[in-house]
């Protein structure tokens, strides 16, 4: 890093030149310029009031808040903003004009034909089990998945250079992501958008589980808003308040989507979502209740004037009687939407409209707790991973899987992204049951090479009805070189968290006209038949010791070797260089002594 | 005793032969192992660039039209005249004159005399002037009824190549320019000169040619590269002395020569809540500034984006002045009033090359109209500011469109002719086209549809090829020297290759522009400036830049101590004892 710095230094120093800007007066030379430019346009247009009669822009922008009280007493807080423009990126030598769409991301899209985008950054762990399914899943760490055109020729080097200015505008360490942890999987991320590709070859998936999200990856985020954040729903993203929270996370997707229910014309979409989950303990309250200012300091005041909708739900569905928890200022205007499976009310709030606000020009909502009882709906698909084994050799990775559902099986995509050092026993693959052997019906391995790519492994596993699926491997923990470890190596090493994707059945009918007017959280995910619904589960993603050796040693092998070659050598050389010669053989102590008494006797000795 | 000395000798046999083991063997292994790998470099030609001799030629053509030479002046042409200038320009920007000049198709004279300056740039100018009477083809051009038609006429005979010049000398009977104009610089490579009716009478071709050449030299001046262009160009190889700021200031205002650069128009609403804006930014980019950037496309590579943004805030509040009944800003807070937009213009993400930013301010209604002032309080009439190698800003009020019962929010299209006429006018600033005033009696024509003459365009060649070849020449002798200074570096092949390239890009670049080719010769600097700041900037330059002597001693220490004290030690004991038996022997002889 060192020497990345000093690089950066020296282009630094070579690039600002010392200059004081300065400021002069433009003189237009109206002859040159305004009269030859008014002469090509005939006559210059005159500055109007437009009339009523402006032209449709091609671009729209959606804000809203969706606040789900949880069973235990937590808020889920889920912000989606959707920027949509009728344009065609891929076009050649094209002058781009922005409006809403943000140029940064637009440029990433034109340069490196980027069909789609999904990236995220998220702190801390969903808990399925506590707080049910969010509406956008994500991994902790850094998750970043991208579909290229097919006109891209070397995807790699695309992949490459794309994280890499992503990494830029994300302030994010996304620069790490290289061949030793990006996947091309198989049937796991297909297109949530238009197009129906199958060669995988154009995908690249990648995560960062031991990234750290925090101020610096929101800052530039919130930029890429039209309002930024000093109107409508984005004031209320204050990293004091969000990132004390105990899950929080962050995505931009960008994918192209129909426009109508026919697909004539399409148009791309730019999503950007905030998950977060505020901690009733953590936040030190006695009372249970809840407040836009208690969660975020803030109160709402207005909506972007950008946005053709700036909406904020409530979803009250567990408390259809106001026996639960008291919202105020009350709403009597309500919305159903089927939302991963089931049929939720929510109280909505428009922010385009002035009585919103009330009389003191500002929204703050209050949400009391009554009692807190009530249970919640198991979530029918969840699933969790854990390293067993002992010792710093072997080890084994387990994933479980639960099907809740009471009567339904359903099939499910495992994903496994394991990095090379764990080298996985494949042939110790097991996956069981209740208590008998779950063969998959799909298997996609490739296996690692070392420094240069990680394992992949894919299966569908059908999951019996209310069962556990367990899936176990075997592993190897490899010996990395000295210069390979990370700083802290005793911490130990991140692996991904696996990915489970399925169609889940679904109690309600879902819809699946795409294009209809739908809150946006309910829309993101594609549906294609009635039945069922799709849901992706991240697991916890491991910690795994390997063998670290002490750092100190090479220095240390150094001088040990270099003092035994020396000994040996030392002694070699002087075997050889010296010169021998017949000694007398020394005398007997006896007669030494005898010599000794002889002598002071002044006999001759012996 | 015969024994021990042959055990001695074998010892000092197997010593020798330890030691002769270590020398041949050990210590080449060594060097060869710890060895940097440093690729070869034309180290001898770089030197050579160092002392940069710019040799710059342009054709000039001068015809003749019917009654400007005398028939017997008539017989002398077509003649060749080659004219040379010498200059050389040194740290304090001091200049000898050495004007020296070889008549009649002779090759011009070499300058033998001429004094050496190590280590300095040595300009040399050359015209190749060739005069000749017109044809019958360009004598109808010529009496075409204005200047402007004979221009476009003119060069429709003939293209003239990229850095030539045609000048065309008309008697003074002809109708094509006005009064008070002795000169016309057209729109394409030709200017037409007035010759009067006394220049002329009785006198020889010499005269007639003397006396012509102060007003051929005007025009070269400001049709061709002129010094003052060139050594600014050269600023990057030559310290200017803080003595002459102006010309400082145009050099600093123009951006560096790059390969490309992005310009991004961006319209600043700080307001969206009462204004709705609305420019047609496509079509305006079409009119106004594509033909000028399609004109310029030799040079570089253009991009162009725009965009919106919403709730941008200047840095200052800007001040209610009531003698104007507007809000006003002065030139010296502007500074401070780009900085936080700067930071959401946001950088190009997707290339590397400078940004040329334009921005339209449209202020919010509490502060609205708003006006700049400059340094003297005044007001700008353009209500537009440019800053150096930044861009600019227009401050556009649309406080007109605010009535009594106006409803907010208020519709406004943009005017993009006024817009457009400003940005263009800063556009052509930053690049570098100066619009200098032309001497007295030259009539300058507009430029056309295209916003640039082909002349303007020629001038920018010239002085970018010579910036670039100067540029490219200080990253290279200053990267020789570099890997020269410290042996830590590692040359890879690649490097290698980036410097060959750009040392041989460079001289063919230097060539073409002693020939004259200006087209090929810019092209050459550019990838000569390409390929050395490759060189320059690779990163693996660095991985062995630091890599202090006092861990390679602790190293090695612990192999070489223990192993090389016995073989000196023995070394100096032979080396004793021979001394000592020549010395028993020559007290034997004695």
């Amino acid at each position: 890093y060192f020497y990345v710095f000093i690089f950066k230094k020296i282009f630094w120093l070579k690039t600002k030149q010392p200059r004081e800007r300065r400021w002069e007066a433009t003189e237009v030379k109206e002859a040159a310029t305004v009269d030859a430019a008014a002469d090509i346009q005939g006559t210059s247009a005159p500055e109007t009031v437009v009339p009523s009669s402006v032209p449709q822009p091609k671009d729209d922008f959606q804000e809203e808040l969706v606040i789900r009280p949880l069973h235990s007493g937590d808020i889920y807080a889920s912000f989606q903003f959707r920027t949509l423009w009728d344009t065609d990126f891929m076009r050649e030598n094209k002058v781009s004009h922005y409006r809403l769409f943000p140029k940064s991301l637009g440029q990433v899209i034109s340069k490196f034909s980027v069909r789609e985008l999904h990236i995220s950054f998220t702190q801390g762990y969903w808990r399925t089990m506590q707080w049910g399914q969010p509406f956008i899943p994500s991994p902790p760490g850094a998750e970043l998945w991208v579909w290229f055109q097919d006109s891209v020729t070397d995807v790699d080097a695309t992949w490459k250079e794309l994280t890499n200015v992503l990494s830029g505008i994300f302030c994010a360490s996304l620069n790490f992501i290289d061949s030793t942890n990006t996947v091309q999987p198989s049937a796991s991320f297909k297109p949530l958008g238009l197009g129906n590709v199958t060669d995988h070859s154009f995908l690249r998936y990648a995560t960062l589980p031991r990234e750290i999200v925090c101020t610096e990856n929101l800052t530039p985020w919130k930029k890429l808003l039209p309002c930024g954040s000093k109107a409508g729903l984005a004031v209320l993203l204050k990293s004091e308040k969000l990132f004390h929270s105990s899950f929080h996370s962050q995505a931009v997707h960008i994918r192209s989507v129909c426009q109508d229910w026919q697909c004539k014309t399409t148009s791309w979409e730019l999503r950007q979502t905030l998950n977060s989950v505020f901690d009733l303990h953590n936040s030190g309250q006695t009372k249970r209740e809840w407040s836009l200012f208690k969660m975020f300091s803030r109160t709402l005041t207005e909506a972007c004037p950008l946005a053709s909708s700036s909406k904020l739900y409530i979803d009250i569905t567990d408390n259809p009687q106001g026996e639960q928890f008291e919202l105020s200022p009350a709403t009597s205007l309500l919305s159903q939407a089927v939302v991963l499976g089931d049929r939720r009310t929510f109280s909505v709030y428009d922010l385009t409209q002035e009585t919103t606000f009330g009389t003191v020009r500002s929204l703050n909502l209050l949400i009391r707790w009554k009692s807190n009882e009530g249970e919640m709906l198991r979530p029918l698909l969840h699933a969790e991973r854990y390293v067993a084994g002992y010792g710093l050799q072997t080890g084994e990775i387990h994933t479980l899987m639960y099907n809740n559902h009471p009567y339904r099986s359903f099939p499910v995509l495992l994903l496994d992204s394991v990095p090379w050092y764990l080298r996985l026993y494949i042939h110790t693959l097991s996956v069981t049951s209740k208590g008998k052997d779950n063969k998959p019906s799909y298997i996609h391995y490739e296996p690692s090479k070392d420094r240069v790519k990680p394992h992949l492994l894919e299966m569908l596993i059908q999951l019996p009805p209310n069962s556990v699926t367990e899936v176990t491997v075997q592993f190897e923990r490899a010996l990395l070189k000295w210069t390979e470890y990370p700083p802290d190596p005793n911490h130990g090493f991140y692996v991904g968290s696996s990915v489970i994707s399925s169609l889940v059945p679904s109690t309600v009918a879902m819809h699946t006209n795409s294009t209809r007017e739908r809150p946006l959280f309910s829309s993101f995910f594609p549906c294609k038949e009635e039945s069922s619904y799709f849901v992706r589960i991240y697991t916890e993603p491991l910690l795994v010791n390997l063998p670290t050796p002490d750092f100190s040693m090479p220095y240390n092998v150094i001088c040990l070797t270099c003092t035994v070659v020396a000994v040996g050598y030392g002694s070699l050389y002087n075997l050889l260089t010296r010169s021998f010669q017949i000694e007398e053989p020394n005398p007997g102590l006896a007669k030494r002594i005898a010599n000794v008494i002889r002598r002071m006797r002044g006999v001759p000795p012996l | 005793m015969a024994i021990t000395e042959v055990e001695r000798r074998r010892g000092q046999l197997a010593a020798l032969s330890i030691a002769a083991v270590v020398i041949i063997v050990g210590v080449p292994l060594w060097w060869r192992t710890t060895e940097t790998y440093r690729a070869w470099l034309p180290v001898s030609q770089i030197k050579d660039l160092a002392k940069l001799q710019l040799h710059l030629s342009a054709d000039v053509e001068v015809v003749f039209a019917r009654g400007t030479v005398t028939p017997e002046q008539q017989k002398k042409v077509p003649l060749t005249q080659t004219q040379d200038e010498e200059h050389t320009v040194d740290g304090d920007l001091l200049m000898q004159f050495m004007i020296l000049r070889s008549q009649n198709m002779k090759p011009a004279r070499s300058f033998d005399s001429q004094t050496f300056f190590p280590e300095d740039t040595t300009l040399r100018y050359r015209y190749e002037t060739k005069y000749r009477t017109a044809t019958i083809m360009e004598e109808d051009a010529l009496k075409k009824p204005t200047a402007a038609e004979a221009d476009l006429s003119l060069h429709m005979l003939s293209e003239s190549p990229c850095g030539s010049l045609v000048v065309y000398v008309i008697p003074e009977s002809s109708s094509l320019l006005p009064e008070d104009v002795n000169v016309y610089i057209g729109q394409r490579r030709t200017a037409l000169v007035r010759i009067s009716a006394q220049m002329r009478v009785g006198k020889t071709l010499e005269q007639l040619l003397a006396q012509l050449e102060p007003q051929i030299k005007q025009v070269l001046q400001v049709m061709s590269f002129s010094h003052t262009d060139i050594t600014v160009a050269l600023s990057d190889r030559v310290r200017f002395r803080p003595g002459n700021k102006e010309s400082i200031a145009d050099s600093m205002r123009a951006f560096k020569s790059s390969p490309g650069y992005e310009i991004t128009f961006s319209l600043l609403n700080p307001d969206p809540k009462s204004h709705q804006l609305h420019w047609d930014i496509e079509g305006a980019v079409q009119t106004y500034i594509q033909p000028l950037l399609t004109k310029l496309s030799p040079l570089a590579n253009f991009s162009m984006d725009s965009q919106t943004l919403y709730y941008t805030m200047l840095g200052v509040t800007p001040r209610f002045d009531s003698s104007f009944e507007a809000y006003t800003l002065n030139a010296d807070s502007l500074a401070h009033v780009i900085n936080p937009v700067e930071a959401r213009l946001g950088s190009n993400a997707a290339s590397s090359n400078p940004v040329l930013n334009f921005l339209l301010y449209v202020p919010d209604i509490r502060h609205s109209p708003l006006y700049i002032h400059d340094h003297r309080k005044q007001e700008v009439p353009s209500n537009a500011f440019h800053s150096p190698r930044w861009g600019g800003i227009m401050v556009y009020n649309v406080n007109g469109f605010y009535g009594s019962e106006t409803e907010f929010p208020v519709h406004v299209n943009i005017n993009m002719a006024k817009v457009m006429g400003v940005f263009l006018a800063q556009l052509r600033l930053l690049l570098g086209v100066q619009s200098l005033s032309p001497p007295p009696g030259f009539l300058v024509a507009p430029c056309g549809s295209t916003g640039l003459a082909d002349w303007e365009l020629d001038r920018l060649m010239w002085s970018r090829s010579v910036e670039n070849i100067a540029t490219a020449t200080t990253t290279i002798t200053s990267l020789a020297q570099l890997l020269d200074q410290i042996g830590n570096i590692v040359i890879n092949d690649n490097i290698a290759q980036q410097v060959s390239s750009a040392v041989t890009s460079l001289q063919l670049a230097m060539a073409e522009l002693e020939v004259g080719n200006l087209g090929f010769a810019l092209q050459y600097s550019k990838e000569a400036i390409l390929a050395s700041e490759k060189a320059f900037f690779d990163p693996s330059l660095l991985h062995l830049l630091y890599f202090p002597d006092d861990q390679k001693f602790a190293i090695y220490i612990p192999l070489f101590l223990p192993m090389c004290v016995p073989i000196l030690l023995s070394m100096l004991k032979i080396v004793s004892e021979a001394r000592q038996r020549r010395r028993e022997k020559q007290a034997k002889k004695e």
